[in-house]
């Protein structure tokens, strides 16, 4: 938490006395490093708290599981609270490069923090690596060398409920969102695998509280099923609402809506509700396993896709290090190294598609009920196999 | 849209109504007869669903916990009132809200540190957990009910209070003009502290009955916040009565506009246009319905000060 205590007046006094005396840009990383030192950023205060935690804490155990180092060399790890505002994630991502000499950057739980922090990152030809945010800017056009994504484009995890539906043989679906630009992509994705029919689309605002009336909605609608994106605190009162109102016979598809950052808050009135995910505690290789009873021990609560995206990052920094022999300042073939994705990730298969963002399987997921009464997503079954986004061949790099 | 479905909207819409009262109510007496602007006032109600939260998980009832709840919200009230806010009744409305949002900040930083970031959860009591069903398809909550009951309780109370008591006299004529009653020998300041207090102790109640069905996490007070000011604004500063009416009004514009606009837009548009055309003047008609309010009445419907 170094940075936390840091004002930020003097962050920018810092930054700026550098930048005066010229001394901020060259080259840092001239000799074999002695030791690394990685900046992980995540949201550690305000709502979206909860996220950032999962986030830094996979991180953590990770480099637990690695002794503190990667590839074998001493590594430290500086974490940055971004605050979720973009113009305090770039100003504190600035200091760490030039001021802390971060090598690497990992971690962003949002988009809009990505998007702010994308060029003044890579310009600086400093790796960055996004163990969540995903958007479509960066993995079309956008894509660029020094960025990788170690989760998934949003776009992917809505056209799998979309894919999952049709499966399913839902007919008439009830999708409802936040009325925002993230929401909008939600209904956009979900209907681009969705076959049947959308009998109404509802947006709310962010701000929304009660639901009940959307629900009144739904149930005269009388849907084969519902489709939402409703992350965070929207989630939870809907979940509670939805199973309140005695609308659960109508099943539950959801993205980013119950998972185990959430499931603390809506326990059994998710039971039985569907998500669309690349990840879940249950699934069943060795890495997974040893990364979930870990994190479990050491934190205390079962972790989420944040987590575990955040773990895997950590393991294959691991494995790129080691491929260059430690030497960070040969960037071509670190990158050549990250790309290779010679790990062992807790989703089982992974690779990296010509736009550095993975090509994996993905999920649909259901709560369940576990046998200490805790409640976790669990795989039903595969959608997609092997799935690339739609954005990757618009990508330029080869 | 089915008359059923209208009448479903519309209960829901007074149940929303009733809650913003619940907040609203204690911010317009502590604004109306202090002239002081509590922008703390929605951590109180967070405050309360935390308190609610924290008892429940305890004791394991939540009627115990609304009975411990209560307490203690009144009394960090008092708390609060004691270190921070006597100190700026002088001061001008800028140093109030400057201070008011700086307690803000501290309280929702302070819930997260002692109960983490993650939203908890509040179970709803056994003997309220049933459901009616109001139409085919959907189940009406019990506990819904009780808190429109409880709202409306919660309300015939205040204007007993408020209309037909000493105390309720002295908050009154202390809203029209404090000074004067303080003249003629009424310790003002205990009165202030008082009305603060029970102010504080309202918006906790409605955190407790909001918990079981609303997340309960840092910062949930501050949507529900604006619109209280909404309704005070729109009830006139200070009144009970013009809060009452306002946060019926406002809870049932704000929960029939939502359901009824994107269909209205729809007359003027394509679909996918008019759902989020309609989604979004939904969420503008209250605001737009304040101002035509103030535009013909400057000081709400029901001023208290001529």
């Amino acid at each position: 938490m170094t940075e936390g205590h840091i004002g930020r007046r003097a962050l920018i006094a810092g930054t700026t006395a550098l930048a005066t005396t010229g001394l901020s840009m060259p080259a840092v990383h001239a000799q074999p490093a002695a030791g690394i030192k990685i900046g992980v950023v995540a949201v550690l205060t305000g709502p979206q708290a909860a996220l950032g935690t999962h986030l830094r804490d996979g991180w953590l155990l990770g480099m637990r599981h690695l002794d503190g180092k990667l590839g074998g060399i001493a590594t430290e790890t500086v974490v940055i609270d971004d605050e979720l505002r973009p113009d305090v994630a770039v100003t504190k991502v600035r200091a760490a490069i030039e001021r802390d000499k971060v090598d690497i950057i990992v971690g962003v739980v949002f988009s809009n923090v990505l998007a702010a922090i994308m060029r003044p990152v890579t310009e600086t030809n400093t790796f960055l690596i996004s163990s969540n945010a995903g958007p479509s800017t960066f993995a079309g056009r956008g894509c660029n060398p020094f960025f990788f994504t170690t989760s998934y484009n949003n776009d992917q995890v809505h056209s799998v409920m979309g894919q999952a539906a049709t499966d399913s043989g839902h007919r008439r679906v009830f999708v409802m969102t936040p009325n925002y630009q993230a929401g909008r992509d939600a209904v956009a994705g979900f209907k681009s695998r969705f076959q049947g029919e959308v009998v109404d689309e509802v947006y709310v605002p962010l701000t929304q509280l009660d639901f009940s009336a959307e629900l009144a909605k739904i149930a005269s609608a009388r849907p084969d099923a519902i489709f939402t994106f409703m992350p965070g605190g929207l989630g939870v009162n809907l979940v509670r609402q939805y199973r309140q109102a005695g609308l659960a016979h109508i099943p539950f598809l959801s993205t980013f809506t119950v998972d185990e950052s959430t499931l603390p808050a809506q326990g059994a009135a998710a039971e039985g509700f569907f998500a669309g995910s690349t990840w879940a505690p249950n699934m069943d290789n060795e890495q997974n396993r040893r990364f979930v009873r870990d994190f479990e021990t050491q934190f205390n609560y079962i972790p989420a896709s944040y987590a575990a995206q955040s773990y895997d990052t950590a393991m294959l920094l691991h494995s790129a290090v080691q491929k260059v022999g430690g030497r960070l300042a040969d960037k071509e073939a670190l990158r050549a190294a990250i790309k290779a994705a010679d790990f062992r990730s807790t989703r089982g298969n992974f690779a990296f598609g010509v736009n550095h963002y993975p090509v994996q399987d993905f999920w649909l997921c259901k709560v369940e009920r576990r046998a200490d009464g805790k409640f976790q997503t669990a795989t039903v079954r595969k959608v997609l196999e092997n799935n690339v986004d739609r954005w990757a061949a618009e990508c330029r790099m080869r | 849209m089915s008359a059923t479905l209208l009448l479903v909207q519309g209960l829901n819409g007074l149940q929303l109504g009733i809650l913003l009262f619940l907040v609203a109510a204690g911010l317009t007496l502590v604004f109306g007869v202090m002239d002081f602007i509590n922008l703390a006032h929605g951590v109180q109600y967070m405050l309360g669903a935390y308190l609610a939260a924290a008892f429940a998980a305890w004791t394991g009832s939540f009627w115990l916990a609304l009975l411990c709840a209560l307490p203690a919200a009144l009394a960090f009230g008092l708390l609060l009132e004691w270190l921070v806010f006597r100190h700026l009744y002088d001061r001008d409305h800028l140093s109030q809200v400057l201070a008011t949002f700086g307690v803000i900040l501290v309280l929702n930083q302070g819930v997260k540190l002692i109960w983490g970031a993650a939203p908890l959860q509040v179970p709803i009591p056994e003997l309220l957990s049933g459901g009616v069903e109001i139409m085919s398809g959907l189940r009406y909550p019990v506990y819904r009910i009780a808190i429109l009951v409880t709202g409306l309780a919660t309300a015939g109370l205040l204007w007993l209070v408020v209309e037909r008591t000493k105390i309720g006299m002295l908050v009154r004529a202390g809203a029209t003009n404090a000074p004067m009653v303080a003249a003629l020998g009424v310790d003002i300041r205990r009165l202030f502290m008082g009305v603060f207090g029970f102010g504080a102790m309202l918006a906790g109640f409605a955190g407790v009955m909001a918990a079981p069905i609303l997340s309960v996490e840092p910062g949930m007070g501050d949507n529900l916040l604006i619109l209280a000011f909404v309704v005070i604004v729109i009830g006139g500063i200070g009144s009970v009565r013009g809060a009452f009416i306002a946060a019926l009004m406002v809870g049932l514009i704000e929960t029939l506009g939502k359901s009824l606009m994107p269909d209205l837009m729809r007359l003027f548009m394509d679909a996918s246009s008019a759902r989020q055309t309609g989604a979004a003047l939904a969420s503008m008609l209250i605001y737009i319905a304040m101002a035509a309010i103030l535009a013909v009445r400057p000081a709400g419907l029901f001023p208290v000060r001529s």
